[in-house]
């Protein structure tokens, strides 16, 4: 609808980019008002991300007008878009690890004395706009290294806040955050559209969509497919529209059978007062999850049983033998077979700048010898394999696994452990930032893998995934399990309760909460 | 949650480090020196380290960046060479030709004097400046890694070197090398400041190496506001993480440019100074060799990372200071010249497994890859 651009606080019309062979996005027409907040919605590599990088000046488009207010733009650098009032919390973090929060608050344009940065004047207004977004537990003088994950985002935001933009776009910039945190970033947001900031907003998650936005914008293949206004459309057709096809049930369905015998048993497993006394059973052919907030042990629950924690006390039994995991390459050996999926796919799950096939290859390469050698042909088949059983959209196999979509990167990641054959899985919370289509297949696959035998444990911060997946759910707390939910006891309620570690006499509050949450 | 002094002292531990164990060496070694504790054994320590001390400070810069200047003990040299025809400071002035394929061009006459002298110095440093500057150019523009980059460019610094000094010569003001490789006194008496050096509130100075003034003034008046301006901070944000320092629409090509430039200045400080110290230049190679590597050491000592984003320049001084403490040892315990080069290894091994230490400490092993 070029027509209704005109007028709007940004307006694209006609915007093609092409990478290589691929077109990432296909002569669109696109606009966004203020005082709104504008949904972007698709699958991978819908075009979404690509979208964003345009406006933010990351990418210059190969053809099309970007106008501001009426003007036209041509954004050479991202400092140039911020100039201009666009700003961007990038799905991968912008902040700098080895600087402290203040610093990488006022990164670009700190307050100055005598030309030099106030570093007192810098942590005041750190302090200031982690109060804004609601994180004031940050000390602004750690560094951001040393911050959980959700942490980080929050800085991310604050930092986007404290450039006060005229359009502020969020890519995915909930998916690390907890419940609460997600609260405060609404009411911020609410807050900004008041103040007639423009906002764009991308998400994965439907429910927030449906909370927050305005208005949502469909895209697909790199065409912007529709735009609608809030209500006009269900969930259904929103599903619909992204995917193009027709999806029935969203969680393969439950087996109905007997517990089995556990092929990973933990007893009393304490670490460095993170985790402590931590006993569980996940038996072959089971999918047991992990919960509760972010942040209660739940990673580190899975590093432990990759080997990766020194220290770890207790015992863990994998088939009927009690091991003691030194390393992950103890871990993944044949008698103990034990995968971790990582959580962050792009510094522990893959080598960015090396081939596809190499990544996919290099954590089986013990079964692909001849003699000492990697054998070519073994290499091709196994990889091909795990391309098909995944359904890995690839172009070259050669090409650096870096130019995938974020989704099929994490296809890699999981293709890259199944190659293994692993009898145990462990999965860090594999769908944060991924598209629907591809956590469904995820969903299914998991359903498939315990079908073999696999015994599965899996965290999630989504509860509804893991509602929908698991047979069993431990919900983690201060570094302990404080309760296990199985059957008609695993429903949302009890998840939220349980994370919050009230206990079930104040369900009254629990399902208040719970209704607040969705 | 944590108190402001302990992240403090948690983010600073390399540092730190090295602070508490250079005293603790340097206090053993003016115990166990003859004369210990007196002005002339600082003196000759300040002028034995400034240069090394200005050398890492340039390498800093670059490592911060996450690379390695591999050029800046070849730019010092250079300039070194170039200090040892500006800075003669006769009366009357002193001609300046080249020489180049058989052909005499004269370049006019360097003024004398104390003006004359200053001038040298600004040209002199200037010069180094622009070697960094050109460092800065060709890994910017040129998209060449630092290391690659400096190699080559160390190289044309060397062989420039070389040719303004084929063998060692040239010469150097004496009241100039009398006033900056002495006390404070001396240079107060050569310049004829604080009645010759004899005022009474002077003399608890007097005694104060000069070197040291300048190397304490230099840190203090380049490095510190360096690291508040905008420019230094991206450094630390390139070192640290590249795409999000771009992201965050830092001037990212510039902040690489400006840190070879500084880093240039800063070689071209250590040029003059070895020049003015030595009295005369001198194209040697393995000695820019030694004080590339050197300068290396002395940044890890100091407790930078050499995958950049973590550290800064004083603790690079400091670094130089416990790598030169060392060799002073040898000379109060009279050990054989030929095992120096084995005692300095271990040492210096010994002294980089100090700041390896907290690696045991890590009970989460992922953290050691980060």
């Amino acid at each position: 609808m070029p027509g209704a651009t005109e007028g709007e606080f940004l307006a694209l019309s006609g915007i093609s980019k092409r990478y290589g062979g691929v077109r990432a996005l296909e002569n669109v027409d696109f606009a966004c008002g203020r005082g709104l907040i504008h949904a972007v919605l698709g699958e991978n590599g819908a075009g979404k991300s690509t979208l964003i990088k345009v406006v933010a000046g990351v990418v210059p488009p190969d053809s099309g007008v970007i106008k501001l207010e009426g003007v036209a733009q041509r954004f050479s650098s991202p400092a140039a878009a911020t100039a201009a009032g666009v700003v961007c919390v990038f799905q991968e973090l912008s902040l700098i690890p080895d600087l402290s929060v203040a610093d990488n608050i006022s990164l670009s344009a700190p307050p100055k004395r005598f030309g030099l940065i106030d570093a007192r004047a810098q942590r005041r207004r750190a302090e200031e706009l982690l109060a804004e977004v609601g994180c004031e537990d940050v000390n602004p003088l750690l560094r951001v290294h040393d911050l959980p994950l959700s942490r980080r985002q929050m800085v991310e935001i604050a930092k986007a806040i404290g450039r006060r933009p005229k359009l502020l776009i969020l890519d995915e910039a909930t998916s690390a955050l907890t419940s609460a945190d997600v609260e405060k970033v609404y009411a911020l947001l609410a807050r900004l559209k008041a103040a007639n900031v423009a906002i764009l907003y991308i998400s994965h998650r439907m429910h927030e969509v449906e909370a927050l936005a305005d208005r949502a914008s469909v895209f697909r293949n790199g065409r912007h497919i529709e735009t609608f206004d809030k209500g006009a459309r269900t969930t259904a057709e929103i599903v619909q529209l992204m995917i193009g096809r027709d999806i029935s049930t969203q969680y393969p369905s439950k087996p109905e059978r007997p517990r089995p015998a556990a092929a990973l048993r933990i007893e009393n497993l304490c670490w460095d007062n993170r985790l402590q006394s931590i006993s569980l059973d996940v038996g072959a052919g089971e999918i047991v999850g992990l919960g509760g907030l972010d942040g209660q042990g739940q990673k580190m629950l899975l590093l432990a049983l990759f080997g990766v924690l020194r220290g770890v006390t207790g015992t863990t039994t994998v088939n009927g033998r009690a091991v003691r995991l030194a390393s992950p390459r103890h871990s993944k050996s044949r008698d103990i077979s034990i995968a971790l999926i990582p959580e962050d796919r792009k510094t522990e799950g893959l080598m960015l700048p090396m081939s596809i096939t190499d990544n996919l290859a290099i954590a089986s390469l013990g079964n692909l010898l001849s003699g000492p050698f990697v054998d070519q042909g073994k290499e091709r088949r196994a990889v091909d394999a795990g391309i098909a059983r995944l359904s890995i959209r690839v172009g070259n196999k050669t090409d650096a696994v870096s130019t995938l979509s974020g989704g099929n990167q994490q296809k890699v990641v999981i293709a890259k452990w199944l190659m293994t054959q692993p009898r145990i899985i462990l999965l860090n919370d594999p769908t944060r930032g991924i598209d629907v289509g591809t956590k469904q297949e995820l969903y299914r696959l998991m359903r498939e893998l315990a079908d073999q035998g696999a015994a599965i444990l899996f965290y999630s911060t989504d509860y509804d995934e893991l509602i929908g997946c698991c047979d069993r759910v431990a919900i983690m707390y201060d570094g302990r399990i404080v309760r296990e939910l199985a059957g008609v006891d695993l429903n949302e309620t009890n998840i939220i309760a349980s994370s919050l570690n009230i206990d079930t006499a104040a369900q009254a509050v629990a399902s208040a909460s719970a209704t607040a949450h969705a | 949650m944590h108190s402001d002094l302990s992240i403090r002292l948690r983010q600073n531990f390399g540092f730190l480090t090295a602070v508490v164990l250079f005293s603790v060496v340097y206090l053993l070694y003016h115990v166990a020196h003859p004369k210990g504790f007196s002005s002339a054994v600082l003196v000759q320590n300040a002028n034995e380290v400034f240069t090394l001390a200005m050398v890492s400070m340039a390498q800093t810069v670059p490592v911060l960046m996450g690379g390695l200047d591999l050029s800046v003990g070849a730019l010092m040299t250079m300039v070194d060479c170039f200090a040892s025809y500006l800075l003669v400071g006769a009366a009357g002035g002193t001609p300046l030709a080249i020489d180049l394929f058989g052909l005499h061009i004269a370049l006019g006459t360097m003024p004398g004097g104390p003006s004359g002298i200053m001038l040298g110095i600004v040209i002199c440093l200037a010069i180094g400046t622009l070697g960094g500057l050109l460092n800065g150019i060709v890994v910017v523009y040129g998209r060449i890694q630092p290391i690659i980059a400096t190699l080559a460019t160390g190289a044309i610094y060397i062989g420039i070197a070389l040719f303004l000094r084929p063998q060692p010569g040239g010469k150097i003001d004496e009241d100039l090398n009398w006033a900056l490789t002495n006390a404070l006194g001396d240079f107060a008496s050569t310049v004829h400041i604080f009645d010759d050096g004899a005022a009474p509130w002077f003399a608890p100075f007097a005694g104060v190496p000069t070197a040291f003034v300048l190397l304490a003034l230099i840190a203090l008046v380049v490095w510190v506001p360096f690291r508040r301006s905008v420019a230094g901070r991206t450094i630390y944000a390139i070192g640290s993480a590249e795409g999000a320092a771009f992201m965050s629409g830092l001037a990212v090509d510039r902040a690489k440019i400006i840190a070879f430039t500084l880093g240039g200045f800063l070689a071209g400080c250590g040029g003059v100074f070895l020049a003015i110290q030595t009295a005369s230049g001198n194209a040697d190679i393995p000695q820019a060799g030694a004080y590339t590597l050197n300068s290396i050491a002395s940044v890890v000592i100091g407790g930078t990372s050499l995958l950049g984003g973590t550290g800064g320049a004083i603790g690079s001084i400091f670094g130089t200071l416990i790598l030169r403490v060392i060799s002073f040892f040898f000379r109060v315990f009279d050990i054989a010249p030929l095992l120096q080069p084995l005692f300095e290894g271990m040492i210096l091994l010994a002294a980089v497994s100090i700041g390896a230490l907290r690696m045991l400490r890590v009970r989460n092993t992922l953290e050691s890859f980060r």
